[in-house]
């Protein structure tokens, strides 16, 4: 154990928010630990060592992944979108828009992973009835909205979603399905 | 627009760096060459430490710095407790930062690795071998109390932490009066959990002597004021930051040992600091709340008059006392007992017990929480025993809105109310006469439907520094404000209040912007650091925007008499004959001369031409003391059906009536009603903190602790009533807690409303299926 430690450094190359990083990390590194600690991106967050609250929820080709629960060298290759990359202030992602419009969060502590699940849940089902949405929230907590106007957000991130607004539907399209923050200027 | 700004629904300004995972949380800070830090907890709850031998981690490539309990005992103070209720024999012990000969719960630290990255320093934690010598633990505070009970403080006899009394309720009351009911509740430990852990960095500076302590803190100037004695670094030399918190609940009030521990080592070694907990040491080493075993008597009479109500209470402090741990089960909640309703008597009894467990303190609510609940219970019990509709007795007993102010049995004075007017909205929202109609039509069916009611009020807007000195809080609860008006008219507010989620960022802005008829954005709201804001009190007991935002509106006054000064000056009337419109300085009667905001704040830093004795600048502060507490009240609903085969409980409807005075903005007052709902009826349904007797927490994660998640609940429907404050310049009262404080009974009265047929008159709480099933089954058997 004690030489798996430190000793042992393998090189990962990972693409975050559109840029390509390659590291050397310990194997047993996890990957929010490479998000935060080594790549300085600390928007996401890390609530609980259980996987129960998904905080640090970011999205790994295209897919939720709590990355808490998955080491950085399982990344190796991969495309991975953070909050960071998902829209910038100029260019916020339709769910990021939700969150302001309708007052999904309030510590704000939650909301990055929230915000990721959210984008997900709207990937796989585009236009969710409210009871889809609490269900398709199960991998989150948040403790001050009361959930109420998380769901609102998300409502209405699916109604920009689906509207008319090609160009949002496009960019959101892009955001989603290759992980890559194509809409913002913090990509790079 | 300025006149619609205050009560309108105005996007929160701090979201745009939440959302776009730009807020600056504690964990965030990164400094070049820091260290971490990482603390081994005792796995016993209650321990002797015979030996610690830190040689093989102090050996591990990496680790900096190991520290025991024995190395800081004469170098750092000990953690304090800063509230001491009056006439109440408390015991306070010293709670050393890490223990020197003794563990007194599961997680007191014992020892602290400092090395260069986060998992380092924990498997430095492994490498550590410390010999115990466990002792008998005990966890209940009833065993605690008992003859032979395991004893962990030398001068706290049968762990009797402190004793204290207040009311009028004698026996003869209870011994005349025509109905007593009486009951036993149990207020069940809760653990706060913000989503953000605790966390602590830290920084020194040698040449110049000052420590930097970014921490997560809802008041970082109570921080510097007890981190300063813990560490011996003056006020002025201590820089206390906590900018983005990731939500408090009151577990972040008080002064944490690991909190002066990062501190200490920051200055001990010359390098930054930080430590961060897991969720797994925040179940261990942050406070948890409630936990109280309650004999309540309420006494009334057949026609549904309530007479008189006494509770005698054992509350679990923990091993320790925290921060504000004893105001807690004595102020906050003896003395708001009697409720919302006028009854005459009343009398509470507490007992602060020590045990081998996790101090408790402050939890959303705190103390008013578990006053409301056992008044709700006792009121249904009450008009089960004579037969009447629970609402019915509600509405006999509610405080009529021409009492105010009223004084309750207990000497508050309750400064404004109209709670029949809260009853009556959420009644007519309910259609709660309808709904009793189909309740009988669904049991004939088989199906058990239920409605609780909860009608309340809470001490808010925390408060008056007399009476904090007056009840032993070992501090004022007055609020400070500045207001910086810049050259171009632009606005900075600095405020001693400590916003962690509630958006005062946003709603502080709507009350200078209403006031100085500029647009929000105009404005900064500046919270959360010792270095730019001169001294405040923080947040907690929904004081922020009636203490923090009155101070805010009377520096806010002030800049607005002195700009008339300028502006009298400048267009050469007196400034009796200036008035202030719609965002320009004008002479009445002649409004053609005028000048306009900006014109006046350029003028005043220019300072070519002002009046005689008016100094350049545009600068107010206010250090606003609170008349009185103010206290907010509503009437909360919820329609629950219960299935009899498993014990499940749906919740179908929630509504919510709360009145908090003027509200500023309601999205922001409708989204913390939401949060407390939910909390409310987390304590109802689903949480509960679980010691087994040998005081092992059994529920130490958030795969044992059920944290409510988003399919539990149907959407809420709320609304609010406004009665002003008479007393602030706002009218303004908390609303921070209010769905906490009224959603637990609300809940718990519909569950055992739906189970009436059954008999089941009491379920522990959390209303758990396997619970409810289990006393369903009992019904069944007793008929």
């Amino acid at each position: 154990m004690g030489d798996l430690r430190s000793s042992v450094q393998v090189p990962v190359t990972v693409l975050v928010n559109g840029r390509s990083y390659t590291v050397d990390v310990e194997p047993r590194l996890l990957l929010v630990h490479l998000l935060r600690d080594v790549l300085g991106l600390t928007g996401t967050h890390i609530g609980c060592d259980t996987s129960q609250c998904g905080a640090c929820t970011v999205l790994v080709d295209g897919k939720a992944v709590k990355s808490c629960t998955m080491l950085a060298v399982q990344a190796d290759g991969c495309s991975v979108t953070t909050i960071e990359g998902i829209g910038s202030v100029e260019n916020l992602h339709p769910v990021q828009e939700g969150f302001w419009e309708k007052h999904g969060l309030q510590c704000g502590f939650c909301t990055p992973g929230v915000i990721m699940a959210a984008a997900d849940l709207l990937r796989q089902h585009p236009n969710p009835t409210d009871e889809e949405i609490r269900e398709g929230l199960e991998g989150v907590i948040c403790r001050c909205t009361g959930y109420q106007n998380i769901v609102r957000a998300v409502r209405y991130a699916a109604e920009r979603m689906q509207s008319a607004d090609g160009e949002v539907e496009v960019a959101a399209t892009a955001g989603l399905d290759r992980g890559e923050g194509s809409q913002g200027g913090a990509t790079s | 627009m300025s006149a619609t700004v205050f009560g309108s629904q105005v996007k929160r300004r701090e979201d745009p760096r939440f959302i776009t995972g730009r807020g600056r949380y504690t964990d965030d800070v990164q400094l070049p060459g820091m260290l971490y830090a990482a603390i081994l907890r005792s796995p016993h709850a209650h321990a002797r430490i015979a030996s610690i031998d830190t040689s093989k981690a102090a050996q591990l490539p990496g680790v900096v710095r190991v520290y025991t309990g024995a190395d800081l005992q004469d170098r750092m103070g000990t953690i304090p407790t800063a509230w001491l209720p009056p006439e109440s024999d408390i015991k306070t012990v010293a709670h050393p930062a890490l223990a020197v000969d003794t563990v007194r719960y599961v997680g007191d630290g014992v020892a602290m690795v400092v090395a260069t990255d986060r998992y380092t320093a924990r498997d430095a934690l492994d490498q550590i071998h410390v010999r115990y010598e466990v002792l008998q633990a005990v966890a209940e505070q009833e065993l605690a109390m008992a003859p032979g009970a395991p004893q962990l403080h030398a001068d706290a006899p049968n762990n009797i932490a402190f004793h204290w009394k207040v009311g009028n309720a004698t026996d003869e009351v209870f011994a005349q009066a025509e109905v007593v009911v009486r009951h036993r509740i149990r207020q069940q430990r809760l653990v706060p959990n913000p989503m953000e852990p605790r966390a602590s960095a830290a920084q020194y500076d040698p040449s110049t002597g000052e420590l930097t302590v970014w921490v997560t803190s809802q008041n970082p100037h109570i921080h510097r004021f007890i981190l300063s004695g813990v560490l011996g670094v003056p006020e002025h030399k201590l820089r206390v930051v906590a900018t983005d918190v990731g939500g408090g609940f009151g577990a972040k009030i008080a002064v944490y040992p690991d909190e002066a521990l990062v501190g200490f080592a920051a200055r001990d070694l010359g390098r930054p600091v930080k430590w961060t907990e897991d969720r797994r040491e925040h179940f261990l080493a942050t406070t948890h709340g409630r936990d109280q075993v309650e004999d309540i008597e309420l006494a009334g009479t057949r026609d549904g008059t309530l007479t008189a109500i006494r509770v005698k209470a054992l509350a679990n402090m923990g091993a320790y006392l925290s921060t504000a741990a004893p105001g807690v089960p004595t102020i906050l909640f003896g003395l708001i007992v009697p409720g919302p309703y006028q009854i005459p008597y009343a009398g509470a009894d507490v007992y602060g017990v020590f045990t081998n467990t996790t101090p408790t303190d402050a939890y959303r609510g705190a103390g008013r929480p578990e006053a409301t609940y056992l008044l709700e219970r006792m009121v249904d019990l009450f008009a089960r025993e004579i037969g009447m509709d629970p609402v019915e007795v509600r509405r006999k007993n509610l405080i009529p809105k021409d009492a105010f102010p009223y004084h309750n049995a207990m000497g508050l004075e309750y400064d404004s109310g109209d709670y029949h007017r809260a009853l009556n909205r959420a009644l007519e929202m309910a259609g709660y006469a309808d709904f009793r109609a189909r309740q009988q039509q669904l049991r004939a069916a088989g199906r058990y439907v239920g409605v609780g009611c909860t009608t309340y009020v809470e001490i808010c807007g925390l408060g008056p520094s007399q009476v904090a000195g007056a009840v032993g809080f070992q501090g004022g609860l007055w609020e400070s404000s500045t207001v910086r008006v810049h050259p171009s008219g632009k606005v900075t507010v600095f405020t001693g209040a400590s916003p962690h989620g509630q958006g005062e960022e946003t709603t502080f802005a709507q009350i200078v912007a209403s006031k100085l008829h500029i647009p929000v954005e105009d404005i900064e709201v500046i919270h959360g650091d010792t270095a730019r804001i001169a001294m405040g009190w923080g947040t907690y007991g929904s004081r922020t925007t009636p203490v923090g935002g009155s101070a805010l509106a009377v520096a806010t006054d002030r800049v607005i008499e002195k700009a008339k000064k300028i502006a009298a000056h400048m267009l050469e009337v007196s400034e009796a004959d200036v008035e202030f419109v719609d965002g320009s300085f004008q002479a009445k009667g002649a409004p053609q001369r005028r000048a306009s905001f900006q014109d006046v704040t350029l003028q005043a830093y220019l300072a070519w031409n002002l009046p005689a004795g008016v100094e350049p600048g545009l600068e107010a502060s206010a250090f606003y003391d609170p008349a009185n507490f103010t206290y907010s009240f509503g009437t909360h609903l919820c329609m629950v059906e219960v299935d009899a085969e498993t014990g499940d409980v749906t919740i179908d409807r929630y509504i919510a009536v709360d009145d908090c005075g003027r509200v500023i903005n309601p999205m922001i007052a409708e989204g913390q009603v939401h949060g407390g709902i939910v909390q409310g009826i987390g304590q109802a349904l689903y949480e509960g903190a679980v010691y087994d007797d040998q005081a092992q927490l059994l529920t130490g994660t958030w795969m044992d602790y059920a944290m409510p998640k988003a399919r539990f609940f149907p959407n809420f429907e709320t609304a609010f009533t406004e009665t002003p404050s008479p007393h602030n310049p706002l009218g303004v009262k908390g609303i921070g807690e209010t769905g906490t404080i009224a959603a637990t009974p609300t809940v718990v009265n519909a569950v055992l409303d739906a189970l009436a047929p059954f008999g089941v008159r009491e379920i522990p709480m959390p209303l758990t299926p396997q619970r409810v099933w289990q006393a369903i089954q009992n019904g069944r058997e007793a008929e």
